[in-house]
């Protein structure tokens, strides 16, 4: 299964970003090879709107199955959440520590969005 | 002739501008609010307002039966409205800017367009100023389409004036763009000053000619009219920091009925403003 996460850097051992849309990077882990792909989210950090559809769209794109972060808004979890993607949230500090918390099952699958939109 | 009121920075005093201008042109003028997001013309045009029209704009509605997912209309969509996923794509409404382009490059015409309301359109009318204003739904972020239906109002045989939204952003563009003149407020501060340098920016490059009014003179420095005389851009109407202004304007009662020897400043204006415009165009 490979794992999507949020960084600003481009290993294991980098912060991970609580943002969701506009991370400049997504880290996708894959369990069974242990490795690590980096993709470029930077087109998004400037984005006016759509920010967290765009990421959702890379995150569909990667083949992840799950994805950890530390804030989903409405518009990303819900194409998220039509793309069959689970969607955990985690103050983790690090995304190797975040993908230790999730393997050890402390993370709770989020249900809905847990920001509110740019908009009301 | 259409006078666009512009200002970069808010709170400088356009829509005093707006109003008291059209209030002393003396002849049948409109005065259309295209300030979308919170028009308050209307608290100095007194008169109940009619309802002309509700505005909707189109957004796509795509049909599960007849898509196939191929995913060309998400990606043709520049603001990223239509998701594509394997089966049929979501639509996020409030981003969809209703530029039909996702029904042209179905190949399976299974999108349609229904239209989703973003305002509506009021008019009132007192003393020879007739007051258009659009008023835009609470958390539409698009304002854009609904200034371009409150200016399908103009009447080229008319004087008309425009009062604009703040900032010099999409509906600001969507408020100028066509006028015949801009009239821009200011303030001699330095918040003034650094968005009057932006809205300038902004004109020019909607190639309009363009004058200044510097509201509230007395209080800040001189650096608006520095800016001014370096770039050629006409000082017409100087506006006195004065306190009877401002508690007229919180009244909402027009400066030029609460300190009638305004009247003549505002007609002043108006006559000086259609001289530079007539200039302007002959040079």
């Amino acid at each position: 299964m490979r794992i999507a996460f949020t960084t600003t850097g481009e290993s294991l051992e980098a912060p991970l970003d609580s943002r969701f849309g506009r991370a400049p990077r997504l880290l996708v882990y894959d369990q069974e090879h242990e490795s690590v792909e980096v993709l470029d989210n930077r087109q998004n950090v400037e984005a006016a709107q759509g920010a967290g559809i765009q990421a959702a769209e890379a995150v569909i794109r990667s083949g992840a199955r799950v994805l950890v972060t530390g804030h989903c808004g409405p518009k990303a979890f819900r194409v998220l959440a039509a793309a069959g993607i689970q969607v955990f949230t985690t103050q983790a500090l690090t995304v190797a520590a975040a993908l230790k918390a999730f393997r050890s099952g402390e993370l709770k699958r989020a249900e809905s969005a847990d920001v509110e939109g740019h908009w009301a | 002739m259409i006078i666009g009121i512009a200002s970069g920075k808010g709170g400088t005093g356009k829509t005093t501008v707006s109003v008291n201008l059209a209030l002393s042109a003396g002849s049948p003028v409109q005065l259309l609010d295209c300030d979308v997001e919170e028009p308050n013309d209307h608290l100095f045009i007194r008169g109940a307002p009619r309802l002309l029209e509700t505005v909707c704009v189109p957004v796509p509605e795509i049909d599960p039966a007849l898509c196939d997912g191929c995913g060309a209309c998400s990606r043709f969509c520049a603001f990223h409205a239509i998701v594509g996923l394997k089966a049929t794509p979501l639509v996020f409404a409030e981003l969809c800017h209703g530029c039909g382009g996702c029904l042209r490059v179905c190949p399976r015409q299974a999108i349609r367009e229904t239209q989703r309301p973003i305002g509506v359109i009021e008019e009132m009318a007192t003393g020879g100023v007739t007051l258009i204003q659009g008023r835009l739904d609470v958390g539409v972020p698009n304002a854009p389409p609904l200034i371009r239906r409150v200016k399908a109002y103009l009447r080229r045989d008319s004087l008309s004036i425009l009062d604009s939204p703040p900032g010099t952003s999409c509906p600001v563009v969507a408020t100028l763009r066509g006028c015949d003149y801009v009239l821009l407020v200011t303030e001699p501060t330095p918040f003034g000053l650094h968005d009057l340098r932006v809205i300038v920016e902004l004109v020019r490059e909607l190639e309009l000619p363009l004058g200044v009014v510097v509201n509230r003179m007395g209080i800040g420095d001189d650096r608006v009219h520095a800016f001014c005389r370096q770039e050629r851009i006409p000082v017409l109407l100087e506006i006195p920091e004065d306190r009877r202004i401002a508690e007229a304007c919180s009244r909402g009662e027009l400066v030029v009925e609460a300190l009638p020897e305004y009247r003549v400043i505002f007609r002043e204006l108006l006559d000086r403003v259609q001289r530079h415009a007539v200039a302007m165009v002959a040079r």
